[in-house]
């Protein structure tokens, strides 16, 4: 396909005896925000350092805008923009001194109002040694888009940041989407990938387990819905009552939650119950979420 | 251009601010030159005819040596070098820029023996400026050569020290500064050969002193000029970025190339 910007392709790569990416496939298309979800240790950054070309595969191939990153990093860097997970600066470095030196290497102009964007207008002039690690996490993002790349990769990009940063960073990828950005982004907040995700995969232990659409990964599986119910009264609490197709439950906080292949024969059976009881029912959701498939997904991996 | 240039002078004014960088650029070499002018009178008086030439063969050695290497390996450990690599600055760059750096407070230390030790000590000036200026370069060339080389290519602090004092001890002992080379055992005289400075120094006393000297000067100028050469290619070409991630180009013991021209002076020359 024409507009396929990142391929990968059997993608393997070992650390001695541990397997840390076994035969990854996957492509991302112009524009999409594609986001590999997975636990820590499942081969998400590996896979990404690969692209990175900061680690040479030892099978399988990976591309992107049809040239190995290995090898032809050079005629890639200005079009691409990367957030590594772990990486440093010199100490010394002022903020401003690093987004005047990058954009001088991408020859670009800098780009002092994402500084502002991402909460480094009081800090322009302070040495990178003085910045907190959110800090550290926020300019490493200013600095990887501001030469507006075409492809953006990013590995954790919230990690370790507060709720108002993080909506900020998810409001900027949002928007360099819209500017047609191809954006690749590892997380293991799920969350975060129901959010942002046009696609995504789930990594396991160094396997693709499934890939698709949000809707579509979570629409496979057992297809398990969560259902939320809270009342007032000791109805729900009694250890014997039983409800059709439900295949777990427990108690979350003030919640009961019921996990049920039927959510609609299900919620009936727990209305009618609660009427019989007289007791007050105060909520009830019931939710098909990318949570629920995830940890589906995570718990028959681990049986296996 | 203008990304060289802010590249350049960051690393200039951060390393003006960095202590150690001072100590070992500047208080070090001026400290030993204090010292051995004034202890080399009574002990060795025909060092004090090559004091400039010596002083300044050593202090570069400190500050490119036993220096340079370091912060190569410092910024490679936190992770910089994996940073520059993705936003495009190129591993030339990396090499270049601390070396030509080196090669500015170089100048300046020389700016300060050249006058005093003919003042204080009354060491003689060199009788040809532009054989010297030249000399000079020469050497600075091929010891940071070397020492980015070294930076470049070691994956921690003990192996750079090692490769490091490997050619700084033998240099110091043996390599024509406090015992004329002319005076050392031949087997020790062979081992001379493998050192840069004993051909900087060569170089020194043959073109802008007029003094007589072991090897042939056209040997010394073309083991300077091609190791040096060697040395900055590999250290490019080898560049090591990240120690978790070995992506380089080739195997590191292809570095040992940069000695070639000195194992065959050492082979050839009489």
């Amino acid at each position: 396909m024409k507009d396929i910007v990142i391929e990968v392709n059997k993608l393997r790569k070992v650390y001695g005896d541990s397997v840390a990416v076994d035969n990854i496939s996957f492509d991302v298309r112009k524009g999409e925000i594609f986001v590999l979800l997975g636990p820590s240790g499942s081969g998400k950054t590996t896979t990404l350092e690969c692209l990175e070309g900061l680690r040479k595969p030892d099978g399988g191939s990976v591309k992107l805008m049809g040239l190995n990153p290995n090898y032809n990093y050079s005629n890639l860097s200005n079009l691409i923009g990367i957030q590594l997970q772990t990486s440093g600066l010199p100490g010394n470095m002022r903020v401003d001194e690093a987004m005047n030196f990058f954009c001088a290497y991408h020859k670009k102009s800098p780009r002092y109002d994402l500084l502002e964007r991402l909460g480094f207008k009081e800090k322009m002039d302070a040495q990178y040694q003085t910045l907190s690690t959110a800090q550290h996490r926020r300019l490493s993002l200013a600095l990887s888009i501001a030469h507006s790349p075409s492809i953006l990769i990013l590995d954790e990009p919230t990690a370790d940041l507060d709720d108002q940063s993080r909506v900020e960073l998810h409001d900027i990828i949002i928007e360099s989407q819209k500017r047609n950005t191809t954006i690749l982004l590892a997380t293991h907040n799920m969350a975060e990938a129901a959010k942002l995700a046009t696609r995504m995969a789930i990594l396991w232990r160094g396997k693709m387990i499934t890939a698709g659409t949000p809707l579509e990964v979570t629409a496979t599986g057992a297809r398990l819905a969560k259902i939320s119910v809270r009342v007032v009264g000791s109805s729900l609490s009694k250890p014997d009552i039983k409800f059709p197709s439900v295949t777990k439950s427990l108690l979350k906080d003030e919640y009961k939650i019921y996990y049920s292949a039927n959510p609609g024969l299900t919620v009936s059976a727990i209305i009618k119950y609660i009427s019989k009881q007289k007791d007050e029912l105060i909520d009830l959701r019931v939710e098909r979420s990318l949570e629920e498939r995830f940890m589906e997904i995570t718990d028959n991996e681990a049986k296996k | 251009m203008k990304a060289f240039k802010n590249h350049f002078f960051f690393e200039f004014h951060t390393g003006l601010a960095d202590k150690s960088l001072l100590v070992m650029n500047y208080l070090l070499p001026l400290g030993l030159y204090i010292l051995m002018g004034l202890s080399m009178k009574d002990i060795n008086p025909s060092f004090m005819e090559i004091i400039i030439p010596s002083m300044i063969v050593i202090s570069m050695l400190i500050s490119t040596i036993l220096r340079l290497p370091g912060p190569f390996i410092k910024s490679r450990d936190a992770g910089i070098f994996r940073n520059y690599k993705i936003n495009g600055v190129p591993a030339t760059s990396i090499v270049i820029i601390p070396s030509l750096n080196t090669m500015l407070h170089t100048i300046v230390i020389a700016i300060v023996i050249i006058p005093t030790a003919s003042l204080f000590f009354k060491a003689p000036l060199p009788d040809k400026w532009i054989a010297f200026i030249l000399v000079f370069l020469l050497t600075a060339f091929a010891f940071t050569g070397l020492s980015v080389l070294i930076g470049a290519l070691s994956s921690s602090s003990l192996t750079t020290m090692l490769w490091s004092q490997l050619i700084f001890i033998p240099s110091m002992v043996i390599g024509g500064f406090l015992i004329p080379s002319d005076l050392l055992p031949t087997g020790l005289g062979k081992i001379g050969i493998l050192l840069p400075s004993t051909h900087a120094l060569n170089l020194f006393k043959f073109y802008s002193y007029n003094q007589s000297i072991d090897y042939n000067p056209l040997w010394s100028m073309l083991i300077l000029l091609s190791s040096g050469i060697l040395s900055f290619g590999l250290a490019i070409y080898l560049f090591n970025w990240d120690n978790q991630n070995k992506t380089r180009r080739g195997n590191p013991l292809f570095g040992l190339f940069a000695i070639l021209p000195y194992i065959i002076a050492a082979i050839f020359l009489p």
